[in-house]
């Protein structure tokens, strides 16, 4: 077989980290390449080497044969190599069709004027392949998340058209905001796409990247540790490969039941936001976890968001520990006691570019200082210390900068965040597995079981079933709005996973 | 885990395609009502504005003083066209009192008049305007490439502009003598000067740049997210640059205007420009921090203030409120037209 793309030894050093650490990698033609290993193994940095953003410590990377040495993400997409971002590249505030060619030379630009009719035609010709239903000329900001993503693949895409010969399509993770059948289109795109390139794909639900690759490299601490060719593995062999231990039996078991007779944490009755959420009611007992899931649009974000103060808007009634409450802002929400972590880590979850004791101080941080005046820095400190040990965050010190860890330690230094807070109750958390290897994600249930048995409250939106049946005590299914199905006792009575999807659609 | 996901794949397939669909056409009718409300802000304000003069006011409304609110906004409108480039971009410019001030003087010294003996003609224009054009360059160059921050950089080159405008400033005030020149700002069509039509036909010029040209594309795009826009490989330097030329050469044509409104040269004729020129980019709803608004915001954005300084003249209002009560409108006004950013949890910077 003809490699299409070398990589060999190469390494990559950042100050005090080794992201890579003499990597050997073959992308043939036509070929799928899957990526895995747990957040932190270098996947990310291989990808960005790859695709331009990154350039080598040490090593070669060969395209047909032929060295080269990308500076920017430019250069390498004129060679044909186009990568689909993890963090998103889209502007907000410009249409899909402009963000789409805003990187390549077209002629739809003449003399600096726009030919924004053949411009929209050629972005719908593009938003066609990846089936994504907007107007080319809608802006960014207007579309959800998932929407972006694919209009993100779409202008990866669209290199096909102005490269000539073999591409390589790099995905970093493009399917952990996806719905699954966004999910499947994105499948048939890259089954599409192997008649004319190669495409490496990273992801961390290892079974999408077994059905769609064709080999798989597994990559831990930097260092590519094994390549299993398709139908030669499966999950559990993987898993192990990657985190070294086996999966089962890594979430540890509940100890303490919730006291479900005891009084209500929370209760919410005929809960209706206007287009999201219609009449939904649940309580939640002092240490109980309720899972809420649907698809896309069920309304599980907005009834988080809700109970957070955020959607301001909302009817019906929400009482905290028997108080009947509004809930019209964040503070409002907090001040009774109720913490919140969003599903977007990166851009609302946490203060980038500060260090890890900073984030977790940041809102009670003035707890434990003298009369609410004077702050007390080394309390604070011990406190973010305490809750570190405790959740086991990963870092060289609580000075390091929260972006440079890991997204399952990110994750948990967000939860301690509000864990500081003496009078926490009761814990939302929206999507908070999204982006998280299996290591992480097992890590992190750990901790939210050790907070629930600790006799806080938790509400989380989930992004898969198993997390559901694994984590909750109550599962509420939502479908358009509404509660469709409920389950009680899920940790004595687990319910099957085939009762919780027909409630789903 | 496999079997998990695979089952989830078949509901979502089987719920997707009519719920989806949908969802996506009803977002798009809505997102394109909301965003037209959210933009109408301004002008509902300014619609409010002229109920309110002309039920207080008979003359408010006569053709005769909507000519003179015409005639008035000209000269701020071109500033606020000029600064609306920058502010997109997330930058600012306080150039333009300083750089309006030397264009005036520049003009008014060589073409015909009563001090100096040149006779330039048609050439004191352009090089009034090619000397705004140059000092909008040097800010853009300043800012982009030795990366200083715009609001020091024009600054500096306010007060620069300001003390050349007084050096090149003769002995006595020069009279401009070129019947022509004074012609623009005197001889009315439909009772409307040149100079008021000259701004149209620039407010224009620069709609479509904003609209239709990478230019005016990609500068919005800077305001969003500069970082990404250079990840796109492109030149986000050489857009700064321009975007500070157009607003020097506007604050260049401002200087200009001002020398045919008052026929002679002054070396403060920039001054009070500034501050009613910004106010107008914020109140029509273009951001100080970038990305949004627009040149049509911006215009009608002085309409509104303009308007309102009429307005307080022709009800009679006690001419030391008038400065407070314009305070309280443009508060007012700005506060309606981000009513809607408050909402979100999102930070507003």
């Amino acid at each position: 077989m003809n490699a299409i793309l070398t990589l060999r030894g190469v390494s990559k050093h950042f100050p005090g980290v080794t992201a890579l650490d003499d990597v050997d990698i073959d992308l043939h033609a036509h070929e799928v390449l899957g990526l895995i290993g747990q957040n932190g193994s270098g996947k990310s940095t291989l990808m960005k080497i790859i695709g331009g953003l990154h350039q080598p410590s040490s090593g070669e990377v060969r395209l047909r044969g032929a060295p080269v040495r990308f500076g920017s993400p430019l250069q390498a997409a004129r060679a044909g190599i186009g990568l689909v971002h993890q963090e998103q590249s889209l502007i907000g505030n410009l249409t899909v069709a402009e963000n789409l060619f805003i990187d390549k030379p077209t002629d739809f630009a003449r003399l600096g004027f726009y030919r924004r009719t053949r411009m929209n035609d050629a972005a719908r010709r593009q938003l066609e392949k990846v089936e994504l239903a907007v107007a080319p000329d809608t802006p960014v900001d207007e579309l959800t998340f998932a929407q972006r993503q694919m209009v993100e693949l779409a202008k990866v895409l669209s290199l096909e058209e102005l490269v000539d010969g073999h591409l390589v399509v790099l995905f970093d993770e493009p399917t952990s905001v996806l719905t699954p059948s966004e999910i499947q289109a994105l499948f048939r795109q890259v089954r599409r796409l192997k008649a004319r390139s190669s495409v490496v794909f990273i992801s961390h639900r290892m079974d999408e990247v077994l059905s769609i690759s064709d080999r798989v490299y597994v990559l831990s601490d930097g260092r590519n540790v094994a390549e299993r060719r398709h139908g030669e593995t499966d999950p559990d062999e993987l898993y192990e490969l990657m985190v070294g231990r086996q999966r089962a039996g890594s979430i540890l078991p509940r100890l303490n039941p919730p006291a479900m007779d005891a009084g209500k944490r929370l209760e919410v009755r005929d809960l209706t936001v206007p287009g999201k959420v219609a009449e939904v009611s649940f309580s939640v007992a002092p240490g109980e976890i309720v899972g809420l899931i649907g698809v896309q649009g069920s309304g599980a974000e907005a009834v988080c968001r809700s109970i957070f103060g955020v959607e301001e808007t909302y009817q019906g009634r929400i009482a905290v520990e028997g108080r009947e409450v509004r809930l019209t802002s964040p503070r409002g929400a907090v001040g009774l006691g109720i913490g919140y972590v969003p599903a977007e880590r990166k851009t609302e979850g946490m203060m980038k570019g500060m260090s890890v004791a900073a984030n977790m101080t940041v809102t009670f941080g003035s707890e434990y200082g003298h009369g609410g005046v004077l702050l007390a820095p080394a309390r604070e400190r011990r406190e973010a210390e305490k809750w570190s040990q405790r959740l086991k965050i990963k870092t060289p010190s609580l000075d390091h900068r929260i972006d440079q860890l890991s997204g399952g330690n990110q994750q948990k230094a967000v939860l301690s965040k509000w864990l500081l807070g003496r009078s926490l109750k009761l814990l939302v958390l929206d999507h908070p597995t999204r982006g998280l290897d299996p290591g992480a994600r097992a890590d992190l249930f750990n901790a939210i079981r050790q907070l629930a048995e600790d006799g806080l409250s938790i509400v989380f939106v989930g992004d898969t079933l198993d997390e559901m049946v694994t984590l909750s005590d109550t599962i509420l299914v939502l479908r358009d709005g509404r509660v469709s199905r409920r389950f009680d006792d899920v940790q004595s009575d687990r319910p099957s996973e085939e009762d919780i999807v027909k409630a789903m659609v | 885990m496999q079997q998990t996901r695979l089952l989830s794949a078949d509901a979502g397939a089987l719920a997707s395609p009519n719920v989806g669909e949908a969802g996506a056409q009803r977002r798009t009718a809505g997102a394109g009502l909301g965003r037209a409300l959210k933009s109408a802000g301004p002008l509902v304000a300014l619609a409010a504005m002229v109920l309110v003069f002309s039920m207080m006011a008979p003359n408010f409304l006569s053709v005769a003083n909507l000519q003179a609110i015409l005639e008035s906004a000209a000269v701020p409108a071109i500033i606020a066209v000029g600064l609306t480039f920058v502010l997109v971009q997330g930058s600012i410019d306080l150039s333009g009192e300083g750089v309006a001030s030397l264009t005036n003087i520049l003009l008014a010294i060589l073409i015909a008049n009563s001090i100096t003996p040149y006779d330039l003609g048609l050439g004191a224009v352009l090089v009034a305007i090619g000397a705004g054009l140059g000092f909008g360059l040097l800010n853009g160059m300043l800012y982009a490439y030795l990366r200083m921050p715009s609001l020091i950089v024009t600054l500096g080159m306010w007060l620069i502009t300001l003390g050349l405008a007084a050096l090149l400033f003769p002995s006595r005030q020069p009279q401009i003598l070129d019947g022509r020149f004074v012609g623009l700002a005197l001889d009315k069509h439909l009772g409307i000067s040149a100079l008021v039509y000259l701004a149209v036909a620039i407010a224009l010029v620069a709609l479509v740049v904003e609209r239709r040209t990478r230019l005016g594309r990609i500068g919005f795009a800077i305001g969003a997210d500069e970082a990404l826009v250079r990840l796109a490989g492109i030149n986000v330097g050489l857009y700064k640059v321009a975007a500070f030329a157009i607003c020097g050469a506007m604050a260049g044509v401002a200087g200009i205007f001002t020398a045919a409104q008052i026929g002679v040269g002054n070396p403060l004729a920039g001054e009070g420009l500034l501050f009613p020129g910004i106010a107008a980019c914020v109140i029509g709803g273009t951001l100080l921090s970038g990305g949004r608004g627009g040149v049509l915001h911006s215009l009608v954005g002085v309409l509104v203030l303009v308007t309102l300084r009429n307005g307080l003249v022709q009800t009679g209002t006690n001419p030391l409120l008038q400065k407070t009560i314009e305070g309280v409108v443009i508060v007012v006004a700005v506060a309606a037209s981000t009513w809607h950013l408050r909402r979100k949890t999102r930070v507003v910077k």
